[in-house]
């Protein structure tokens, strides 16, 4: 066997941290979709100029490192007087962040479908909303649905900068671990690693599969 | 207790802008140099994987797949602390320039593979009928149309390894903008006012990368 001082509860407590790491991409995922379904939505059907401010707004999330807005959020938070876990405030700053990528995911897909089919959607007597449910999910879904994927790998695997700020998810438990037993970084490190690809890797492949499967049958 | 319980001080945090201005140019300097290597690594790193020699492509594959399915941040500890423990001591700079130019290198080969397919071989027999020589066909007709696919993804990679960058500070790194920032906070305690003013910086400078990009792409690529 490998010669290594890892013993079994260390294992387990990195098990715990990948539990936290999927616990915090779950929330920001649901959450962030939700509210990116709603941005994405209103971005790309109201006027343009109404939703200037909250596609600014969304750019800052994507345009500053997430590290950046950890911080940012955890040390403003009590200043208006809230007292929040760093749990509370990593899934909130991931499901914004979320949420600006998702908006623009969303957009692209509702803009996708040409605005000619929409008008004969609506010209046959359906309702904007009948529209949006029946013509523009099942159209704009197989061009939102790929991107939506990477998203949510790619959410998962920031997760690991929620360690800065003191939750201990995957990668700050192997850090500990580290701290702990100086002499095999390398070795914990790899089965942190590990874990990450294990979780990632399935959902890439599922998510390229769908691709190629949609491209196959256009 | 009220809701601005908390007074801000922003005087001394503006007196420390040409200090974290200094941290800014440290950080476009770690993102041009990580994206010069990984375009470099990229290129190599796409030819390999279309390669029949089964290490090659093997070696590519695990590249490719070990820098898009594992975080940034993992793959600049492997290179801070990992590698320590084989006896290669890296500095946090070189460590971060290594990680990230391994995240750019592994998404970027993807985006050339992607570009490589996007020219249709007839466009080159094409070329070639038309008595170009095959240096000239690669370079007028393939390239440029490559070009102009891979040009979008490798300029959104640009803007990634700004915002990679940060991850710096967490390996120790203290002279890049997130680096002087918390070195800042550490002394003083005003770390909202300090990491508000770096927000800012971070979305001018990837700002500054979006719109450079988009003259340049509007330069080149119109008909």
């Amino acid at each position: 066997m490998i010669d290594t001082a890892l013993s079994a509860n260390d294992i387990w407590f990195l098990v715990q941290g990948a539990g936290w790491t999927l616990l915090i991409t779950a929330i920001a995922i649901v959450a962030g979709t939700l509210l990116g379904i709603l941005f994405g939505v209103a971005r790309a059907t109201l006027p343009g100029w109404s939703t200037l401010p909250l596609g600014f707004l969304l750019d800052i999330f994507r345009s500053v490192p997430l590290l950046i807005q950890l911080v940012l959020a955890n040390s403003f938070i009590p200043i208006l007087g809230i007292r929040a876990t760093p749990f509370a405030v990593s899934c909130l700053v991931l499901a914004l962040y979320t949420s600006a990528y998702c908006a623009e995911i969303v957009r692209g897909g509702v803009l996708s479908v040409p605005l000619t089919t929409r008008r004969a959607a609506r010209s046959l007597g359906l309702t904007w909303w009948q529209d949006m449910k029946e013509i523009v999910y099942p159209m704009a879904l197989r061009v939102m649905l790929p991107s939506w994927i990477g998203l949510t790998l790619g959410v998962m695997k920031d997760t690991a900068l929620v360690g800065w700020i003191g939750v201990i998810e995957l990668l700050k438990s192997s850090q500990i671990l580290i701290t702990r037993m100086a002499n095999e970084p390398l070795f914990i490190l790899c089965i942190a690693g590990l874990i990450y690809f294990l979780i990632s890797f399935p959902i890439s492949r599922l998510g390229a599969r769908l691709e190629q499967r949609w491209r196959d049958n256009d | 207790m009220g809701v601005f319980n908390y007074t801000f001080h922003w005087r001394p945090a503006f007196q420390a802008l040409p200090a974290m201005l200094e941290g800014a140019l440290v950080t476009i300097q770690l993102a041009v140099l990580s994206m010069l290597f990984g375009i470099a690594i990229g290129v190599v790193l796409s030819l390999m994987r279309g390669s029949k020699n089964r290490l090659l492509s093997g070696f590519a594959v695990t590249w490719v797949e070990i820098a898009r399915n594992t975080p940034a941040l993992f793959q600049i500890y492997i290179a801070y602390f990992g590698l320590g423990q084989i006896g290669i001591r890296l500095d946090s700079f070189i460590a971060l320039l290594i990680g990230i130019t391994f995240n750019n290198a592994g998404y970027l080969a993807e985006t050339f593979r992607g570009g490589m397919r996007a020219v249709p071989p007839t466009q080159t027999r094409a070329a070639r009928s038309l008595g170009l020589s095959a240096v000239d066909a690669y370079r007028l007709i393939v390239l440029p149309q490559m070009f102009r696919v891979v040009f979008h993804p490798m300029t959104n990679q640009m803007v990634w390894a700004i915002l990679m960058t940060s991850l710096g500070v967490v390996v120790g790194l203290n002279t890049d903008l997130t680096g002087v920032t918390q070195e800042l906070n550490v002394k003083t305690f005003r770390t909202f006012e300090y990491f508000a003013i770096a927000a800012v910086m971070y979305y001018l400078i990837a700002k500054f990368v979006t719109l450079g990009a988009r003259a340049i792409a509007w330069r080149l690529f119109r008909y």
